[in-house]
């Protein structure tokens, strides 16, 4: 909402400088968002006349001018090509400093010239201008143009909250600053029209829960060619309103200054009798801005008997619109629930200056007053006979009594206010009340929208009190402890457990391209955003790797060549009921193993490095299972396993990905869910047995295809006594060993935890490992 | 026997010659070894009378004392310029880089959450969280804004379908927290958030941490007293002001816009409020009984103060050269 300060000076004038009111707006709740003078500082610049002007004799875009201005006439050259004989237009006289301009006593082209004559340009006006500033016949010759043009004046732009309907207009925000000044308010009452016309159109309201009230006056004979007076247009410009024609500029007007939108129909376009109903299915508009609307059955309207004329509350109709040539008119003041109006002008992409006040409350107060202000302003703008008002008036809100007790006032606030002070700005709010016991019964106006309980009455005597008076107190609290289990770590320690790995986090957005889903997750259909902000951030991810390759080409293509990056963060997917979520840590080991240094050879990233990270996040609970991933290399997939569940994926990035994301070098990838990883234990202690081990060595050759887990596996659960431990220490295939076999070297642990083992039972137990070896895996020992 | 003593001087001469423990222990023979001059003069000893033996005897040993501590002293020294030459051997340019794994990090959205968590965790704040696909109930309905009010208009809400959005804000985790819990509460509830608006200061996804504490006495003084005591902690500046202005959520009544002071101008920071009786009705907690406040920090704003950092879109672009200067 922006609007002249010295408009709304017109009405409450407290004794408080600009920026003092500004700085008094924002404390109060009403946000000033921007403050702009109307003009730049400058002095000494008049009306002035042209009384001749003839050419310069020595430059042919010159003219020498007569200039009075009121106390002399001056000589001034003018380069202006508006500049002729009878032209009113600023006049700076000699020592006047304007933007950018000192003006001196000077000859220019060798003629005297004492002052300059101004474009609008040059009072700081106008960004561009043409020719000097055309002042009207009738501007008086001498005065100060800061007081004839009102550029003493000041734009404010208030950042307005959804509650503070009541401050769209002019008289709102004077009301508010009554209420937070005391200053004494002025509104101009205007006296029921004298009715001079016996015309007048029957009104019939429908809709009556949604109009609660509705008047009409037929103005006949008015001239709707006539030009809005300056203080208008000025008034209206300021307030960031073009003027279009007198008759729509005063119903623009009376909007502003009482925040009552008005209507004006063409009383000659209009068929039969007015009605205010609800659209019927199908029926169709078209609207003040050219485009024809299809309504709907809650789109409330205004008709006459050959339709729809006008979108109640929202807009008027193109065929009823008045024009230069209307010489009667139907104006309207209504009053239109804002739930009537709510969201129907956001259906059709509209948002009028009628549908914002509507949609969150118009005073129902003032709907017959504004018809009579509108009417004054056309008899004495637009001449004409005013008819009589037509009206139909049902039931109109009820504001209840809200109770606000001062106890209550104090303890939410945590403060003493005197209890004085409550009832004076209670008054000063314009708010009718009773006391009773320190309890207040309050009923609010009007035009107040947002006081319907206690908490909105302790708000008011808050922010008018003002919250700068509250005093910032830490609270009392009991003081028990939060529970801490150790069984459970926290998402930090992930985090934490990542970064020392060398891993850098980086937060993608949650919503992706659809191509990554479908390429690099198998998803076909994932959650889609219905207004997504971009093609490339349309769908919900079901997984973390895009983002993750995203970043990577991101820094590939900023000489980077080398990323290990992790994300911690939800994916989306779609549930029985509605959706769910699910938090992943995933990584992402591009590039060298290591940092190209010294002291390590180079070589790139293998499976095993980053497995051992896996297992680190795993606390080495991870069973790595082959299966297949539409993101990664067949033959270098690992599906996760914990406790039996599937709880994540891991392996190289499949080289046809590589390729489409123009990847150099393997990428490996790995994802895991969050909670599997969170589990932890409490550790308790065991015995530490005196008898000492002795490791033993096996080596055997198998078929190439043997996982070695399956040979851990079925020898930890072949639980052959006394063997405590085995350990793969040395993969060997090539010289010496046959195509298609491998060498696999074990540790094997033997310990007696009771006695001193005994030589023949370590044999033993090597004996049944080998039997196991051989039978369930073709082993051969080794020599 | 006098001549004995020639020895002393001899062996020493033949011991220094040596450079080696091998040639020491050649050398060695040649006075201590089983035809070596002293055994040899020790044999002879049989030849001399009972009277001479005694101090003829005496005589050899005093030398063969002597040679056999010059012996010793060779043979350490020997082994001391053995080990100093291989320290020498041994060392190495200190300066040399370490055999250098990479750095990691953690990202400066995590780091100031982090901060946050932890200062709100002093004084027994619990960290709650909540789905970012959230129905509309929790995201506007229950926090007092129903539909077609104009406050959702103030939302720009991302939609997933007709009864889904992605949530815009971070108070609907109030919302499910005070529905499993009763009073007294403190909670913080730091995540995602999403808006359709994407410029220099604004990004269709951000981060809020929501704060809530509900109990029999808590004022708006209270609100004011926790916002600006972690304000000044998470600045580390005691000097640090916060200014209330009046403002409007529906979910809170009064309600508050939170300004900062910083080099010389006012920041917004955030908003706040008591909680609004509509929200307690929602979750069956009297409001008679009970009142709390919440508030909601822009994350994102924050962690731009505290390190500097002068573009939003730098968060979000994860360029390894701006995500390494928060490596701690």
């Amino acid at each position: 909402m922006q609007f002249s300060e010295n408009w709304l000076r017109t009405f409450v004038n407290p004794p408080l400088d600009t920026q003092a009111l500004s700085h008094a707006l924002t404390m109060t709740g009403l946000e000033v968002e921007d403050l702009v003078p109307v003009a730049p500082v400058f002095e000494k610049i008049v009306v002035g006349e042209i009384v001749s002007a003839v050419k310069h004799p020595d430059a042919d875009r010159l003219q020498v001018c007569q200039v009075n201005v009121g106390t002399a006439v001056l000589q001034i050259v003018c380069g202006a090509s508006n500049a002729r004989a009878g032209l009113k237009a600023p006049c700076a006289l000699v020592g006047a400093e304007l933007p950018g301009i000192s003006i001196k006593q000077a000859k220019v082209r060798g003629v005297e010239s004492s002052g300059m004559m101004c474009s609008s340009k040059e009072l700081g006006l106008a960004a561009e201008a043409t020719g000097l500033l055309e002042l009207p016949a009738d501007a008086p010759v001498g005065a100060d143009i800061r007081d004839y043009l009102d550029l003493n004046d000041a734009l404010i732009t208030l950042k307005l909250t959804p509650n503070r309907a009541d401050c769209l207009s002019i008289l709102g925000i004077a009301r508010d600053v009554v209420a937070m000044t005391g200053a004494p308010l002025s509104v101009p009452t205007p006296q029921p029209a004298h009715v001079t016309s016996e015309k007048s159109v029957a009104v019939q309201v429908q809709a009556t829960d949604a109009c609660p009230a509705y008047y009409g006056r037929v103005i006949t004979q008015v001239n709707a060619q006539v030009k809005s007076p300056d203080w208008m247009v000025r008034r209206l410009e300021r307030s960031g309103i073009r003027s279009i024609s007198a008759l729509v500029d005063i119903t623009n007007y009376v909007l502003l200054e009482l925040g009552q939108p008005m209507h004006a129909f063409d009383l000659d376009k209009l068929q039969g009798t007015v009605s205010v109903r609800f659209a019927q299915s199908g029926e169709q508009l078209q609207l003040l801005n050219g485009n024809t609307v299809e309504l709907a059955t809650d789109d409330l309207v205004i008709a006459d008997s050959s339709g729809a004329i006008a979108l109640a509350g929202i807009m008027g109709g193109e065929p009823t619109s008045v024009t230069d040539t209307t010489t009667a008119i139907f104006l309207e003041s209504a009053f239109f629930t804002p739930d009537a109006i709510a969201g129907k002008a956001r259906r059709i992409g509209l948002s009028t200056d009628s549908s914002y006040r509507f949609e969150r409350g118009v005073d129902f107060g003032n709907t017959a007053d504004a018809l009579e202000r509108a009417t004054e302003l056309v008899l004495s703008i637009c001449g004409g006979q005013a008819g009589t008002v037509t009206q139909s008036v049902a039931t109109l809100p009820v504001r209840n009594q809200v109770r606000l007790r001062y106890a209550r006032l104090q303890s939410v606030l945590g403060i003493d206010i005197p209890y004085a002070t409550v009832g004076q700005l209670l008054t000063q709010l314009g708010f009718v009340f009773t006391e009773l016991d320190q309890v207040f019964s309050v009923q609010a106006p009007t035009y107040r929208f947002d006081i319907a309980r206690e908490e909105d009455l302790i708000e008011e005597i808050a922010r008018l009190y003002g919250y700068d008076k509250i005093p910032a107190i830490t609270p009392h609290a009991n003081l028990a402890m939060l529970e801490q289990s150790e069984r459970r770590l926290n998402v930090a320690a992930l985090r934490d457990a990542m970064q020392s790995q060398g891993y850098q986090e980086v937060v993608t957005y949650s919503f992706v391209e659809e191509a990554w889903e479908r390429d690099l997750l198998g998803n076909a259909s994932p959650i889609p955003l219905k207004n997504p902000i971009a093609s490339n951030m349309s769908v919900m991810r079901s997984g973390l790797w895009g983002g993750l390759l995203d970043v990577l080409s991101y820094n590939l293509n900023r000489k980077q060549d080398r990323a290990l990056l992790f994300e911690v963060g939800s994916s989306y997917h779609a549930a029985v009921q509605g959706y769910s979520e699910q938090q992943k840590l995933a990584g992402l080991f591009y590039g060298d193993f290591q940092p190209e240094q010294w002291a390590a050879g180079k070589r790139e990233v293998d499976f095993y490095d980053v497995k051992a990270t896996v297992d680190m996040l795993t606390k080495q609970q991870a069973e790595y299972r082959v299966e297949t991933h539409a993101a990664l290399h067949p033959g270098q997939t690992a599906r996760i396993y914990i406790n039996g569940q599937a709880q994540g994926w891991f392996g190289k990035l499949h080289p046809k990905w590589q390729q489409h994301y123009n990847l150099p070098k393997a990428t490996f990838l790995f994802e895991l869910n969050v909670e599997a990883l969170l589990s932890s234990t409490v550790p308790t202690y065991q015995e530490v047995s005196k008898f000492l081990g002795v490791r033993r060595d096996i080596a055997v050759i198998v078929d190439a295809t043997v996982q070695v887990e399956a040979i851990v596996q079925a020898v930890k659960s072949a639980q052959i006594p006394l063997l405590q431990q085995i350990q793969l220490f040395d993969v060997y295939q090539g010289k010496g060993i046959a195509e298609n076999k491998k060498s696999l070297a074990f540790l094997v642990l033997i310990q007696d935890t009771h006695k001193t083992l005994v030589d023949t039972e370590a044999e033993a137990a090597m004996a049944k490992l080998l039997k196991i070896l051989e039978n369930q895996f073709g082993a051969e020992l080794r020599n | 026997m006098s001549d004995l003593n020639h020895l002393i001087a001899e062996a020493q001469t033949d011991f220094i010659a040596c450079d080696a423990l091998p040639a020491l222990e050649n050398a060695k023979a040649k006075y201590l070894g089983k035809t070596g001059l002293l055994t040899d003069a020790l044999k002879g000893l049989g030849k001399l009378s009972a009277e001479e033996r005694p101090a003829a005897g005496a005589a050899i040993n005093v030398v063969k004392q002597a040679i056999e501590q010059a012996l010793n002293a060779r043979r350490e020294a020997i082994l001391d310029a053995a080990q100093a030459q291989q320290l020498a051997n041994e060392s190495l340019d200190i300066t040399l880089p370490a055999r250098a794994q990479s750095r990691g990090g953690l990202h400066p959205v995590t780091l100031t959450l982090q901060r946050i968590e932890q200062l709100f965790h002093s004084i027994g704040f619990d960290v709650a969280n909540g789905p970012e696909i959230e129905t509309d109930f929790y995201n506007f309905t229950a926090l007092n804004i129903p539909e077609n009010h104009p406050a959702r208009a103030m939302h720009d809400t991302f939609y997933v379908d007709e009864s889904h959005v992605l949530r815009t804000h971070t108070s609907p985790v109030q919302v499910h927290y005070m529905q499993n819990q009763q009073p007294p509460l403190k909670i913080i509830a730091p995540g995602r958030v999403y808006r359709v608006d994407s410029d220099a200061t604004h990004s269709p996804m951000f981060h809020q941490v929501e704060g809530l504490w509900v109990d029999e006495d808590i004022s708006f003084a209270n609100l004011k007293g926790v916002v600006q005591d972690f304000l000044q902690k998470f600045f580390e500046r005691d000097d640090l002001t916060v200014r209330f202005r009046p403002s409007f959520f529906p979910f809170t009544e009064p309600s508050a816009e939170m300004d900062m002071s910083w080099n010389g101008s006012w920041l917004e920071i955030g908003g706040c409020g008591m909680v609004h009786p509509e929200v307690f009705k929602h979750v069956n907690i009297d409001s008679e009984q009970y009142r709390g406040f919440a508030f909601g920090l822009g994350v994102e704003r924050l962690a731009m103060l505290r390190y500097g950092v002068n573009d939003l879109r730098h968060f979000f672009n994860n360029d390894l050269r701006f995500l390494q200067q928060f490596i701690k």
